[in-house]
């Protein structure tokens, strides 16, 4: 395991490197917005990927509530924290595109809203668990995922149901796009999935080492009472 | 000026993504620190 690690990063590294190549010079410009629309490539695959990551959360705290297993509580923490990072670069780059787009920074519309709401459950989720010290913790989060996991569909099928600023989805949706764009749209989202994959996997190795320390010191401190008080 | 945008995104993207992996890094450097301290 502790070999196929950087094996799967340079490859993941060599990957993003043809993901940024596709996306900058091979894919077709857009005729309307030109080189701009070129954020597509990192937005849509960044919101994608942190949608993911976040039924992942939404999974694993299931079984953890179930099972009350700790390994899930580790999967969910993790999940959810590069969910966010994911979910801060959807927030980020929507505006940056919008801005020469559409004219505007930000628009109160259900797509926006209910992405910067979703980002900020998770948020408090994160907040939760950091700073709370009650041994209920991993419960109450798994409770709060399972509600945010709630508000995932809503962000995705928000643009079918509401008149919104926000284009149609590119899947499923009543939008179409170019084969090329598509391409390139689903190279960049393999890119990012697997970096994604390896930062979460970093972030367990790290979570799980941590709670092993932790679990040290509660033994060091029983042992040597004194010590503790100091 | 447009192509300014498109790179701002790249760009921001990248810094948030490298500066989650250093505070990765930076946690993981601390916890190998803590644990040379319990083993003495």
């Amino acid at each position: 395991m502790k070999k196929l690690f950087p094996i799967l990063g340079v490859l993941t590294a060599i990957l993003l490197i043809y993901a940024l190549y596709q996306a900058l010079v091979v894919a077709p410009t857009e005729r309307t917005m030109g080189d701009v629309q070129r954020i597509f490539y990192y937005h849509v695959p960044s919101a994608w990927t942190a949608f993911i990551l976040f039924f992942i959360n939404f999974g694993a705290s299931v079984f953890y509530l179930i099972k009350r297993n700790p390994a899930a509580d580790i999967v969910a923490l993790v999940t959810a924290e590069v969910g966010v990072v994911f979910c801060t670069v959807v927030l980020i780059t929507g505006p940056i595109w919008a801005r020469p787009v559409w004219g505007i920074w930000w628009t109160w519309d259900m797509r926006l809203t209910s992405t910067l709401v979703l980002w900020l459950i998770y948020v408090s989720y994160l907040f939760l668990r950091r700073f709370s010290s009650s041994g209920e913790t991993p419960l109450l989060a798994a409770a709060l995922a399972v509600l945010g996991a709630l508000c995932v569909p809503f962000v995705y099928f928000s643009i079918w149901f509401f008149r919104t600023q926000h284009p149609q989805p590119v899947m499923g949706g009543g939008g179409s796009i170019d084969p090329r764009m598509l391409h390139v749209l689903l190279i960049n989202w393999l890119a990012f999935s697997c970096f994604a994959f390896l930062v979460c996997w970093s972030r367990y190795r790290l979570e799980k080492l941590q709670r092993e320390v932790d679990h040290a010191h509660a033994l060091e401190s029983l042992m040597d009472p004194r010590g503790s008080a100091r | 000026m447009r192509n300014g945008y498109l790179f701002a995104a790249y760009a921001v993207t990248w810094i948030i993504h490298i500066t989650y992996l250093g505070s990765i890094v930076r946690r993981y450097a601390r916890l190998k620190s803590e644990i040379e301290q319990l083993k003495k």
